[in-house]
């Protein structure tokens, strides 16, 4: 047994309610400058939905993930080792901008400047952010968003491609009826990532420490066969120097105990940050289950049980501070996915044992007991509903069980059963004992699953330990000795090639995150498509009278 | 003069070559990239960047075959000398078109393409217009001169010279005999060497053979020292909030 620790995030889907505050506070921190104009390292997609970038789930057009040869060995859906290095001079499976959307601006000077007594109202024109010149706004990221055009476009969705065609016109059918919900995704950071694992230079990595997947931007040399690898999509080229660059879990904050920007600036709240223990040598076997439907619990049982004296004492063994296994201990993503099993991983057929887990939404299956003219309330009308109507289960089942659509089921009675135990709780004061035996959780157990769900305050949804250092004494050693090493420590933890390592009395702020100082001398003769104005505004310069 | 041209810029050039690299390497990882274009225009490329890439590894594989290795080698291999004259005649043809046309369909689209003409740089046009150069002086030499013309014995000349570069004692008098076009190409070979340090072109010392053998998971334990933790909001909020100056 090799142990290690992972920061996981799970969210409640339930909750999400399509702001996309998480999407801009992250793109404000991290991907607002030239070269990553189109990329998103979170984002909140419409579902059902092709999603971003465009049928990104559609492995057999993408190749991205893992799978099975013929002799049960797992392996990268884009092919081998032999196979990748060939396809190095261009690779065939690599979305284009047209994937994902060109990014636009305005020319909002034309409004600004225009003079008094227009006899017309002046109107500011997209113009490519790219090339400045005026373009057709035809798509973005969230395009699709709360079911626009889906009438047209969501049946190419590849979850309702996989299902039985009757049940997926029933879905195509719902949407008039609005069944949808939002889909909030970021970064994986795989157990088993297939992006690192495709990575011709090694430039990709996996932490030790806690399973952060980062990009070191000083060994990435562009051979971008990375951005086909991900199944999830969350690899993007920055086209303006040429590197691979990805969510990075805000590792400065997580290093310092904060929680992810996404997640401190999440509205409903509906995220969860903590750590997970697994094994790392139980990680190959997981992936490599035969059955699809046995990925689940397969991923599951990677994970090890904080309680468990051996498993606590192995990572105090293996360097991991006690803060640590306390940490492990308290994890809220541990309780949802391990002890309450109601979260569930996105696309575990990708077998790449992603570390965001997602509680499934009630909500759309609430709205079928509704038209379906029964009481939402009662749980039993809901328990025959979940089973009677297929729709959305099996959508979901897509989503998040490759498709096994008895596990999504139990998973929803459990938060139906919670919803109704509650409410006889609150309203009646009485204690539905033939509820707990339905989902098979006794009364506390329920209580507190509901308090982590609905009520839980900052320090309870996010346990994250601060970071340690294996040889924590030799490093401290080695700030004292040369207080200003942190700029030229070569091969940094991520982005940006340097950690923030200015010495151990620095508090990690927000202030600390730009990946590059003057985004302007990234790219040295490349005529700047933005000027920074005066009033510190970006300002798009482009001549009016040349348009 | 010929000691300017055959022996003052082909080491002036290899010096700039060796320490530009060197230069590169330690102050520029973060530029160290194909920078590839693929995400912005795919379809020309995907059939223009495999012509032009396989062509090159012809194009260097004839380069190092017919400047390296003595003719007197090949003798002992029992290669005739209209073997050798006919392989390195068609190899050259073909590979060396190869590389013509991928250039070229390189070249009309990251010209005609706006989104990929933006991202170019200076660096990458000196670049384009050095190998098209190049390219045309040595398609130039071997199907003008040796395909359709009476052709020309670089090996016991301008191969003897390229050599004798090496071994610190050039041997100019063996270039001034020597056909312009081949003249010509054998200079600017020197000069794209000096500029190579400079270009993206530093992206072919990072072919990553290495990844055959590694390991698919690549675990790093992460560097520097450990941050500060930071506040929680509560204990901010009670530090500076109202009535904290009352506690």
């Amino acid at each position: 047994m090799r142990i290690r620790a992972q920061v996981a995030m799970v969210m409640n889907l339930d909750k999400c309610i399509g702001c996309h505050t998480c999407s801009v506070t992250c793109k404000q921190t991290w991907t607002n400058r030239e070269g990553t104009e189109y990329v998103w390292f979170n984002n909140v997609e419409t579902k059902p939905g092709i999603g971003y970038p465009k049928h990104y789930e559609d492995q057999e057009k993408w190749k991205g993930g893992w799978q099975l040869d013929s002799k049960g060995r797992l392996v990268l859906r884009s092919g081998g080792r032999g196979k990748r290095l060939s396809r190095i001079f261009a690779n065939p499976d690599l979305p284009t901008l047209e994937d994902y959307y060109e990014p636009a601006t305005f020319d909002k000077d034309v409004l600004v400047n225009a003079p008094a007594g227009l006899s017309d109202t002046p109107v500011k024109q997209p113009r490519s952010a790219l090339t400045g010149e005026p373009m057709a706004l035809e798509w973005g990221a969230n395009w699709e968003d709360s079911l626009g055009g889906a009438h047209e476009r969501a049946g190419a969705d590849p979850n309702l491609v996989a299902m039985d065609p009757e049940a997926a016109a029933r879905v195509k059918f719902e949407f008039e009826k609005t069944f949808m919900f939002h889909l909030p995704r970021i970064c994986e950071h795989c157990l088993n990532p297939a992006c690192v694992s495709a990575c011709p230079s090694g430039a990709m990595y996996k932490r030790e420490e806690d399973g952060i997947v980062l990009v070191d931007q000083d060994r990435c040399r562009g051979w971008r066969m990375c951005v086909t690898a991900c199944p999830y999509k969350k690899v993007y080229v920055n086209h303006s120097t040429g590197k691979a660059e990805k969510c990075t879990f805000c590792f400065p904050r997580i290093e310092a105990g904060q929680p992810t920007v996404c997640s401190e600036t999440c509205v409903g709240r509906l995220r969860y940050l903590g750590i997970v223990l697994y094994d790392e040598d139980a990680v190959l076997a997981a992936a490599s289950v035969e059955d699809e439907h046995d990925l689940l619990d397969a991923q599951r049982q990677v994970f090890l049980d904080p309680r468990d004296p051996a498993v606590a004492a192995a990572a105090l063994e293996a360097g991991m501070p006690q803060e640590w296994v306390d940490a492990a201990v308290a994890s809220p993503v541990w309780r949802l996915i391990s002890d309450y099993k109601v979260a569930l991983p996105l696309h575990p057929e990708y077998r790449t044992l992603p570390m965001v887990w997602y509680v499934p939404p009630l909500s759309p299956v609430l709205d079928a007991v509704g038209a379906a003219g029964r009481d939402d309330a009662d749980a039993d009308e809901v328990f025959h509903t979940i089973r009677d109507l297929r729709i959305p289960v099996e959508y979901l089942a897509e989503l998040f069980t490759a498709g096994d659509a008895d596990a999504v089921a139990g998973v929803l009675m459990k938060l139906a059963g919670m919803r109704s135990y509650m409410r006889a709780r609150t309203l009646d004061g009485t204690v539905a004992a033939e509820i707990c035996e339905a989902i098979g959780m006794t009364g506390p157990e329920i209580e507190a699953m509901y308090r982590l769900l609905a009520i839980a305050k900052y320090d309870e949804r996010y346990v994250i330990p601060k970071a340690y250092s294996k040889d924590a004494a030799a490093l401290e050693a080695q700030a004292a000795a040369t207080a200003d090493c942190s700029l030229d420590c070569e091969g940094g933890p991520g982005m940006g090639g340097d950690g923030p390592g200015e010495g151990a009395s620095v508090p990690a702020t927000v202030e600390r995150f730009h990946l590059v100082d003057d985004a302007g001398s990234v790219r040295p003769g490349r005529k700047a498509l933005f000027e920074r104005r005066s009033d510190g505004r970006l300002g798009l310069t482009i001549d009016p009278a040349g348009a | 003069m010929s000691t300017l041209l055959w022996i003052v810029v082909p080491y002036a050039c290899l010096t700039v070559f060796v320490v530009g690299h060197v230069w590169r390497w330690r102050h520029d990882q973060f530029g160290w990239t194909t920078h590839t274009s693929q995400l912005l225009e795919s379809r020309i490329l995907r059939l223009a960047s495999p012509l032009f890439h396989l062509g090159a590894l012809g194009v260097i594989g004839g380069h190092v075959v017919g400047l390296l290795v003595p003719a007197s080698v090949t003798e002992a291999l029992h290669v005739s000398e209209h073997v050798y004259h006919a392989t390195a005649v068609w190899g050259g043809t073909v590979t060396g078109l190869m590389l013509v046309v991928g250039l070229t369909l390189l070249i009309v689209r990251r010209r005609m393409t706006p989104r990929v003409f933006r991202v170019t740089t200076r660096m990458d046009k000196a670049l384009f217009l050095a190998l098209g150069v190049m390219a045309a002086l040595g398609m130039t030499a071997t199907v003008a001169v040796n395909l359709l013309g009476s052709g020309y014995d670089y090996r016991e000349t301008i191969a003897v010279w390229f050599r004798s570069v090496f071994y610190f004692s050039p041997r100019s008098e063996l270039m001034t005999e020597a056909p312009l076009v081949y003249q010509l190409h054998a200079l600017g070979g020197f000069v794209f060497l000096a500029l190579w340090p400079f270009t993206r072109l530093v992206h072919v010392w990072s072919a990553p053979l290495a990844y055959l053998w590694r390991p698919y998971v690549v675990y790093r334990a992460r560097r520097g020292a450990v941050p500060a933790a930071s506040p929680r909001p509560a204990e901010v909020r009670d530090r500076v909030g109202p009535g904290a100056a009352a506690r």
